[in-house]
């Protein structure tokens, strides 16, 4: 049986009021989190990947709103106050940016910010949370952990930086590890390095994960089920297998097209033509009708919903039935 | 057409064994300066002793983490930064003894795409000028330079009246176009591609390595695609070049470089590559590299891997490996290389 959710997202929308109009980031979307999950969330700059998480964690802008529902740990987080919210951000969901130096704060040791993090949160003696900082640092893979704790970000290596915002995410074992394009800006072997560590730390603390990137080499190695965005709408949400092999979504479909592989298999690569949406004047209906290479009329007259396939899978495309005959919508 | 054909003098028809660009032992060496007075307290060694060949219609792919110099040779090669030692040939000619006048000139024939599309562009400028600038400079009259400028940007996907509109009117991958499109203006033999693609999102990319393969065969091109995407520079290029902070590591055609690696640190730069298959990745076998890429100011004795390389030995320590041909057009810079089919995986548990 599947064990109840974690995270439970219902009608989330989040719009930003802007000067040139306003600008619609998340249209609906509605997904789930269990416990000791991870859901990648993929999608191209503009897909509202990014603006779901800071949403969830209540760190969006002043001029944003935000409707439907979200339930964490049985609590609806929406309607909570600064100081509840303040009480589950570090303790319940954690956070880890893509840009280590900018999220660390450069005037005070690695050591130090991860005390700050597991003092805020539990009474525990200086002495005592220096301790877990250092040991926190060790479990990360930072080298000699007791003298890198009195070390300041910038005596700190980009991967090493990384390390440290994961041990403090980790710092007071959320349930919840939202990490936003965690590895980016990292080198290729250190993006290995980091992704592991990611990994063992996830299974070693039990805490479900929200990974979001856009890169689809990343999700295949570490998602237990991916949830594909665009234009600020999820287009297919199924398991990790169900989306890269039973692929059920155009745009979908077309991402996978056009990236290059390693194999060099591929002889030639098929572009997705024209440019994301703009989401201050979305077109009309689906929001890749315009890119879609089998968009029909039908396609602008309405937006079509995000039907439930077989197994977990669910796409948003009205052909679905058609252009994938093997997927079955469910009746 | 004169005044064009002028510009465009030196690219007669070339052999295909003859090299376009030839470049032996380059060196880049940044100056440390530290103090009230700024002497110099050491440098970074952004390159050492680069060797490499370009032939004509050939992409050679440069491939390599931060801080490895693929950029800085880039930059050199065009003497954006001047090299400090070594020399560059674009045909009979030095590149890094040309006067400036000749150097201007050269540059016609050599040029570059840069990867930030949002800085590389005059945001003050049409974009039409900013193609047609470079034919102004090389003494193309206004009007011609303009039905040229038009003629380049519908030729990169863009329509000719987009020539009036200012750069931020236009997304990333457009932009990108702008970039390519300027980069044609002189009708280069040889465009050096600095991480052309690595600020798009994914869906545009591969737009922006269609057009670029497209105009290669139509203007008959030569590229040096820098990039630390392997994958991109797999489909790419015709022969790969692995850097390692300032060294070439392994030059090999692509196929090669990608199925038979040799150098330790080619092998687990691929085996680091995640790949977009879930079944695979849960089976595959990887070699995590320790650490991180040193420091170019103060990089280490011998072998510059040899502190994350698994197979290292004493002899790694103490003596720089040489680039050594293994089979033809194969080159390698190891002591123990890897051999054809070997894995590292399997080396490293041998012992």
């Amino acid at each position: 049986m599947t064990p109840e959710p974690l995270l439970s997202v219902r009608d989330l929308n989040v719009s930003f009021r802007t000067p040139d109009g306003v600008v619609h980031a998340v249209i609906d979307a509605s997904f789930d989190i269990r416990p000791g999950e991870v859901l990648a969330v993929v999608g191209e700059s503009g897909s509202g990947k990014s603006v779901t998480a800071l949403a969830l964690m209540q760190l969006h802008p002043k001029n944003t709103d935000i409707t439907g529902s979200v339930t964490f740990d049985g609590r609806d987080v929406l309607s909570m106050s600064d100081d509840e919210m303040r009480s589950i951000r570090g303790q319940d969901i954690a956070m880890i940016f893509q840009d280590p130096m900018t999220a660390l704060n450069p005037v005070f040791s690695v050591g130090h910010q991860i005390v700050e993090v597991i003092r805020l949160h539990s009474s525990v003696t200086k002495q005592g949370a220096w301790e877990r900082a250092v040991d926190l640092l060790n479990l990360v893979g930072v080298p000699d952990p007791k003298a890198r704790a009195t070390q300041y970000p910038h005596e700190y290596s980009g991967g090493m930086r990384q390390r440290a915002m994961i041990a403090m995410a980790i710092a007071n074992d959320p349930k919840l590890l939202i990490a936003d394009e965690p590895t980016t800006a990292l080198d290729v072997t250190v993006q290995a390095q980091v992704m592991e560590v990611l990994r063992d730390v996830q299974q070693e603390t039990g805490s479900a994960m929200m990974l979001i990137t856009h890169d689809l080499g990343v999700v295949a190695g570490s998602a237990d089920r991916v949830q594909v965005m665009y234009g600020g709408r999820v287009m297919e949400t199924g398991t990790v297998d169900e989306i890269f092999y039973e692929t059920s979504n155009p745009y979908t479909t077309a991402l996978l097209d056009s990236i290059p592989d390693l194999d060099g298999k591929k002889e030639e690569l098929h572009p997705i033509p024209g440019n994301p949406p703009s989401l201050l004047k979305p077109p009309s209906g689906c929001p890749f009708r315009p890119r879609c290479a089998h968009a029909v009329d039908a396609c602008a007259e309405s937006v079509p919903q995000l039907e439930e396939l077989v197994g977990t899978h669910a796409s948003r495309c009205h052909r679905v039935a058609e252009l994938y005959p093997s997927s079955e919508v469910m009746v | 057409m004169t005044t064009s054909e002028a510009v465009v003098g030196a690219s007669t028809a070339m052999d295909a064994d003859v090299p376009v660009l030839r470049v032996r032992n380059l060196v880049k060496e940044f100056p440390i300066r530290a103090g009230v007075f700024r002497r110099q307290v050491g440098s970074v060694k952004a390159l050492s002793d680069v060797t490499l060949d370009v032939y004509p219609n050939e992409t050679l792919g440069i491939v390599g983490e931060s801080g490895c110099g693929k950029s800085t040779l880039g930059r050199s090669i065009l003497r954006l930064v001047e090299p400090t030692s070594g020399t560059v040939m674009y045909g009979d000619e030095d590149v890094t003894t040309a006067s400036r006048r000749r150097l201007r000139h050269l540059r016609a024939s050599m040029q570059m795409v840069f990867q930030d599309p949002y800085a590389s562009l005059n945001p003050r400028l049409p974009i039409g000028d900013t193609v047609s600038e470079p034919m102004r400079i090389h003494g193309i009259g206004k009007k011609e330079a303009r039905e040229r400028s038009g003629d380049l940007l519908e030729r990169v996907g863009l329509l000719a009246e987009h020539g009036n509109r200012y750069p931020h009117e236009f997304s990333g991958g457009q932009r990108q176009r702008i970039g390519i499109a300027r980069a044609l203006a002189l009708r280069p033999k040889l465009i050096v591609l600095d991480e052309p693609v690595s600020a798009l999102d994914v869906s545009i990319q591969a737009q922006v390595l269609n057009l670029l393969d497209e105009i290669q065969d139509e203007f008959q091109l030569s590229y040096m695609f820098i990039a630390h995407d392997l994958s991109v520079v797999r489909y790419t290029s015709d022969r790969v070049m692995v850097m390692y902070l300032g060294c070439v590591a392994e030059i090999a055609d692509s196929t090669t470089l990608y199925e038979a690696p040799a150098h330790p640190y080619t092998h687990s730069l691929l085996s680091a590559v995640p790949i977009a298959d879930p079944r695979r990745e849960r089976t595959r076998q990887r070699i995590l590299l320790q650490g991180d890429v040193p420091s170019p100011a103060n990089p280490p004795s011998g072998c510059r891997f040899h502190p994350r390389c698994p197979l290292a030995q004493d002899r790694c320590r103490t003596e720089t490996p040489q680039l050594v041909e293994i089979s033809p057009g194969h080159e390698v810079a190891c002591h123990f290389p890897l051999t054809e089919g070997e894995s590292l995986l399997q080396r490293v548990e041998a012992g």
